[in-house]
């Protein structure tokens, strides 16, 4: 009966074992539904970074080579005459990819909707517009160079980057990324804050049991991995009811918004890679979930001798 | 430093709870391997404070306490669960894991150290039919009576051979025959090397193993031995009375 034992040293229960010696570990209650609200916001906000992050670099790249020649004339006979000597001086300067005279026709009917149909050589005076692409960005010193070179033949030659006039906008996008980026970074700290109290919650349960597995012998770590084994079950379930109910409203709202037909709209879909990185949001969540309740869990028995 | 045959060791150990005055003081004894030692005192004498401290479940408050050859007191935390699996503990109150079969209560010290689920089955199968519960394996601690309680408690204790066995009010619960026959599992266990610790108020006991030792409690303090009672143990093995 008292035959020596072939130990193997302090060894992790099994997962059944565990379970069964500490049938409290699990996190329980409403812990998966936390878990599964927490990955759903958390997916959505992720969702949203990423298109917003596609929408400003979309805007950046097209606006980065741009800018905008107007001249500003009333008579239409010499605001012509200088748009195509505008034109043609363009054309032939080194570093201008593109030159292109925006149609008056198309101009009036842009601000239709707010000067009314009266507009050009019959009503209110319109400039002219040339689209200009550069090759290597319209920074500063190019444009003052062309600036130069048209204002000996169209004085009335006004050019600005198209960047610019949007400056606003991308400060707006980048806000409501970083925006984004705070609220996964909040939903993981309330997401760890209550895996937390549930672990301590659950330890407190398990109390009497893992004294005479103290007294036993057992180790911390032994404890540990059985309570991580635990909450792996809850935060699987949860993150993956999370991650499907935020990918359905990605979906949801990814058609809505290609229903537009905006092109600023139309450049924040989401692409295979992003999908990859939104698959991400539960893979983190449960190992948010395992190390908080490892670390929970260590700290409390650490008080305990 | 450990002198041969030693393997726990108190110098000047006092214990206090809070700030109550000390319920254990000056507490110098040494336990040598392989001996049979009996704790006797009154209610209240602080026996179980003594076996806490040997079972490594409360800290003095003054004093050393060598165990194995190394000083406990300043072990590190993460360093306890290797001396705690060379002891073996029978606790007044039993502490059997409730939602536990009587099975799984005694075969938890072997599952913590590692054992495989095959190698602990019959032994453990056997130690229940040695306390006289090999028809009550299944049964949860809440439907076994006291005295069953007890001896799965006492199988649990000395299931992984340990090398120093406490036991706390061991036969507090059973009647006389089966008192006798967990004294002589005490007894077999200590003839393959474990040293054992019967705290016990129960004198008939100290007679039946003509051997022990006996350290008797006298509130908080260990007694001068009187009569047949030897402590600190003379001859050969024992150190000599500061």
């Amino acid at each position: 009966m008292f035959k020596q034992r072939p130990f193997r040293g302090a060894a992790s229960f099994g997962a059944r074992r565990g379970a069964h010696l500490l049938p409290n570990a699990r996190l329980g209650g409403p812990m998966p539904w936390v878990i599964a609200i927490m990955v759903a916001l958390t997916t959505l906000a992720a969702g949203a970074a990423l298109a917003l992050t596609h929408v400003a670099n979309s805007a950046r790249s097209e606006l980065a080579g741009g800018a905008t020649v107007q001249i500003v004339n009333a008579d239409d006979a010499a605001r012509d005459s200088q748009a195509e000597q505008v034109v043609h001086a363009l054309s032939s300067m080194p570093g201008i990819t593109q030159v292109e005279r925006v149609p008056q026709r198309k101009i009036a009917s842009l601000i239709e909707p707010w000067l009314g149909s009266q507009t050009g050589s019959d009503g209110v005076p319109l400039p002219a517009l040339i689209d200009v692409r550069l090759s290597g960005g319209a920074d500063g010193a190019r444009l003052t160079r062309i600036r130069q070179a048209l204002h000996r033949i169209a004085p009335d030659a006004r050019i600005d980057p198209q960047a610019e006039w949007l400056k606003p906008v991308f400060r707006a996008l980048d806000a409501l990324r970083w925006l984004a980026l705070s609220l996964i970074a909040l939903l993981a700290f309330t997401s760890a804050a209550a895996v937390w109290l549930a672990a301590r919650h659950a330890l407190d349960t398990n109390r009497e049991t893992i004294e005479i597995v103290h007294h036993l012998g057992g180790n911390d770590t032994q404890i540990a991995q059985i309570f991580q084994r635990s909450v792996l079950s809850d935060a699987l379930l949860g993150s993956f009811l999370g991650v499907a109910l935020g990918a359905s409203a990605i979906g949801i709202l990814s058609a809505r918004f290609a229903a537009l037909d905006s092109g600023l709209a139309g450049t924040g879909a989401l692409g295979l890679s992003d999908w990859l990185v939104i698959s991400l949001v539960p893979a983190g969540a449960v190992l948010l979930a395992l190390s908080t309740a490892r670390l929970t869990v260590l700290a409390k028995l650490g008080k305990m001798l | 430093m450990k002198s041969d045959g030693e393997i726990v060791r108190f110098d000047n150990v006092g214990l206090r709870y809070g700030t109550e005055s000390e319920v254990l003081s000056d507490i110098d004894f040494t336990l040598f391997a392989g001996r049979f030692y009996f704790l006797t005192g009154a209610s209240g004498a602080g026996k179980t404070s003594l076996l806490k401290l040997l079972y490594l479940a409360q800290r003095p408050s003054r004093g050393a306490i060598r165990m194995f050859g190394n000083d406990v007191i300043t072990l590190k935390r993460d360093r306890l669960p290797a001396y705690r699996r060379r002891l073996g503990v029978v606790f007044q109150d039993f502490r059997l894991v409730g939602h536990l079969s009587a099975f799984d209560n005694v075969a938890l010290p072997l599952r913590l150290a590692g054992l495989r689920e095959a190698d602990l089955r019959q032994p453990v199968a056997d130690m229940l039919d040695w306390v006289g519960l090999g028809n009550r394996s299944d049964a949860r601690p809440a439907t076994l009576s006291g005295g069953e309680q007890q001896r799965v408690a006492i199988a649990r204790a000395v299931i992984a051979r340990p090398e120093l066995l406490v036991a706390d009010e061991p036969t507090g619960n059973v009647d006389p025959d089966m008192a006798l026959r967990l004294l002589r599992l005490f007894e077999a266990l200590n003839r393959l090397g474990t040293t054992v610790v019967v705290a016990t108020h129960d004198l008939h006991l100290l007679r039946r193993v003509p051997d022990s030792l006996i350290m008797r409690l006298d509130r908080g303090r260990l007694a001068d031995p009187t009569g047949a009672l030897r402590y600190p143990p003379r001859g050969p093995i024992g150190r000599t009375q500061r």
